[in-house]
């Protein structure tokens, strides 16, 4: 198999009052190095308890994540991980919290090099002049400008992003967005990320995991977006591709969702998934 | 709505309270309490500690800020046992649900216990260990034990208060267990363990008095039973103003120090 993030049957029941409760059902997923994939889906579907499961800050019930050719068990600087509040140590400077984990990773290099790899990355995300403010003094977007150097310094094996723009107002998103999908692309970094806006998923992803609704969430569908790279957020809009593909996906959030995935239970993502994927009706 | 009389209200009405005050006792001290003497009187005895502040003439007979400084080494070192044994049983107790559950009821118990009641107990803790001044240990002893509490239940909300966020990036970072600590954990429980370390000051210099006054150490509260039981009155209400002053120092000085960690 030549995926570079393969998860397989993977499966979380949590426990609650009127017993377990199975959250996610035979989550089946393979994603190519490199490749940019979106998960989208209702509000309580279970986007974040995949990327959880994946980031390993919570238990698999059963199934299991493989990355790089190795089973993953716990959390690890391997995946950097992007969420909705960036999680920055508010007693840190920008630059301290980056460098924390560069510290860790990059042991070996000496003081010099570890802290060029924290201005280098900060610099990119535009926070050149920003580095030793505390994050109490940076605004909500340079906040998750941080988050996303930190994550991009440690060179991870793969990204993990939750909703990281759902907080910020739309031009701060696009802003933001860009930085994101120019350094992915540089770095030629497998990501996954879970987002509710439709246009993010289909302006940054090369396909979008579309989940049916919980409990027993699973993978509705996978919708593949090839519309060519780089993008520019005005020129897509004239694509009928783009409309296309949009309409495709309000129409699962609004329609599909609502139904039980197809219990066949046929592999849902294939390495190299065929120009598109036949709707289960 | 700057008129003169909101200008200068935060000094004109605590003026007047204070005033009302000095009548109140004055009134008192020629009416129903004919002991307690009255504030001329008062002053007219307390100026040779006040105005001496730093005099020795004997061993309880030493100036106001002399004695206040004797009060705060003790207060000081007591101070800075319950400091260095609260901190990290707050600690524990924050982090371990086993810890809490073994010494939560154990530490409820004892939290109330009055100075009173472990001074006699230090005494006789410490009696039979020589090259050691007793009555100083037992001190330190009751006033470390009042005064760690806060110290110990704030340290352990505090860490058990930490955001999943903020350990969540240590686990994703593989932090070391020292790492976690000193970098993740004490810095986000900083401004709780601040709060219990203004209020275990509170209560170290309350239990001062208590302490001075059991043992007859030479300080603010040992002169302050002297002179009562040498019958005179004039010093008791100099010390207790003095007790006060510092107390509201101390507080607000803590207030300071807490409020920068408060910020981050
Ligand atoms: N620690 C937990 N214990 C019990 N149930 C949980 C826990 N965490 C999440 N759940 C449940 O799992 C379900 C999925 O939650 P999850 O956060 O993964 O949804 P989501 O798709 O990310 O939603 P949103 O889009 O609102 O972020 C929800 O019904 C939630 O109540
Ligand atoms: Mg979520």
């Amino acid at each position: 198999m030549s995926a570079h993030l393969e998860l397989f049957n993977l499966t979380k029941v949590y426990p609650s009052k009127k017993g377990p409760q199975t959250i996610v059902r035979d989550f089946n997923l393979q994603i190519p190095k490199g490749e940019f994939v979106s998960i989208i889906g209702h509000s309580g579907c279970g986007k974040s308890t995949v990327l959880m499961m994946v980031a390993g800050l919570t238990t698999v019930t059963s199934g299991g994540i493989i990355l790089a050719g190795r089973e993953l068990s716990g959390p690890g600087p391997d995946r950097g991980i992007v969420f909705q509040s960036p999680s920055l140590l508010p007693w840190m400077t920008a630059r301290e919290n980056v460098m924390l984990g560069i510290n860790q990773v990059f042991f070996t290099a000496t003081e010099q090099e570890r802290a060029q790899i924290a201005e280098y990355y900060l610099s990119v995300v535009g926070l050149a002049d920003f580095m030793d403010k505390r994050p109490a003094e940076l605004s909500q977007g340079m906040r998750q400008r941080v988050g996303i150097a930190r994550a991009f310094a440690l060179k991870p094996k793969m990204l993990l992003l939750d909703e990281p723009f759902g907080m910020l107002d739309s031009l701060t998103r696009y802003e933001l967005q860009q930085v994101l999908i120019d350094l992915w692309r540089r770095n030629q970094i497998t990501t996954v990320m879970v987002t509710h806006d439709v246009d993010e998923a289909l302006y940054l992803s090369d396909r979008v995991v579309c989940m049916t609704d919980g409990p027993e969430a699973g993978i509705g569908e996978i919708l593949n977006v090839p519309l060519p790279r780089p993008r520019d957020r005005k020129a897509i809009l004239e694509l009928p591709e783009y409309h296309r593909l949009r309409a495709t996906l309000i129409e699962f959030l609004e329609v599909r969702a609502h139904h039980r995935p197809n219990s066949s239970n046929s592999p849902s993502g294939a390495a190299t998934p065929p120009a598109s994927v036949p709707v289960s009706a | 709505m700057k008129t003169p009389w909101n200008r200068f209200d935060f000094l004109l009405l605590p003026l007047l309270g204070g005033a009302f005050i000095l009548l109140l006792w004055h009134l008192s001290s020629h009416s129903w309490s004919g002991d307690l003497p009255d504030p001329a009187k008062t002053w007219h005895e307390s100026k040779p500690y006040v105005l001496e502040p730093w005099a020795k003439r004997g061993e309880l007979d030493q100036g106001i800020l002399r004695f206040t400084f004797l009060s705060l080494i003790l207060v000081a070192k007591g101070y800075a046992i319950a400091l260095i044994l609260g901190t990290p049983i707050g600690f524990f107790l924050g982090l371990s649900p086993t810890f809490n559950k073994a010494f939560d009821p154990i530490i409820q118990i004892l939290r109330p216990v009055s100075p009173l009641a472990w001074l006699p107990l230090g005494m006789v803790l410490f009696a039979k260990i020589k090259g050691i001044n007793v009555t100083e240990v037992a001190a330190l002893f009751t006033i470390a034990l009042c005064s760690m509490w806060p110290t110990v239940l704030n340290t352990a909300v505090g860490v058990r208060a930490i955001p999943t966020d903020y350990l969540n990036v240590a686990r994703v970072l593989k932090l070391s267990r020292w790492k976690t600590l000193t970098k993740v954990m004490i810095p986000a429980t900083l401004p709780y363990m601040f709060t219990g370390f203004r209020l275990s000051l509170g209560i170290a210099w309350l239990v001062i008095v208590a302490a001075e006054m059991l043992t007859g150490r030479p300080g603010v509260g040992g002169f302050l039973w002297q002179q009562y039981n040498a019958l005179v009155y004039e010093q008791i209400i100099l010390c207790i103003l003095t007790i006060g002053g510092v107390g509201f120092i101390l507080d607000r000085l803590m207030s300071v120090i807490e409020r920068r960690f408060k910020t981050i």
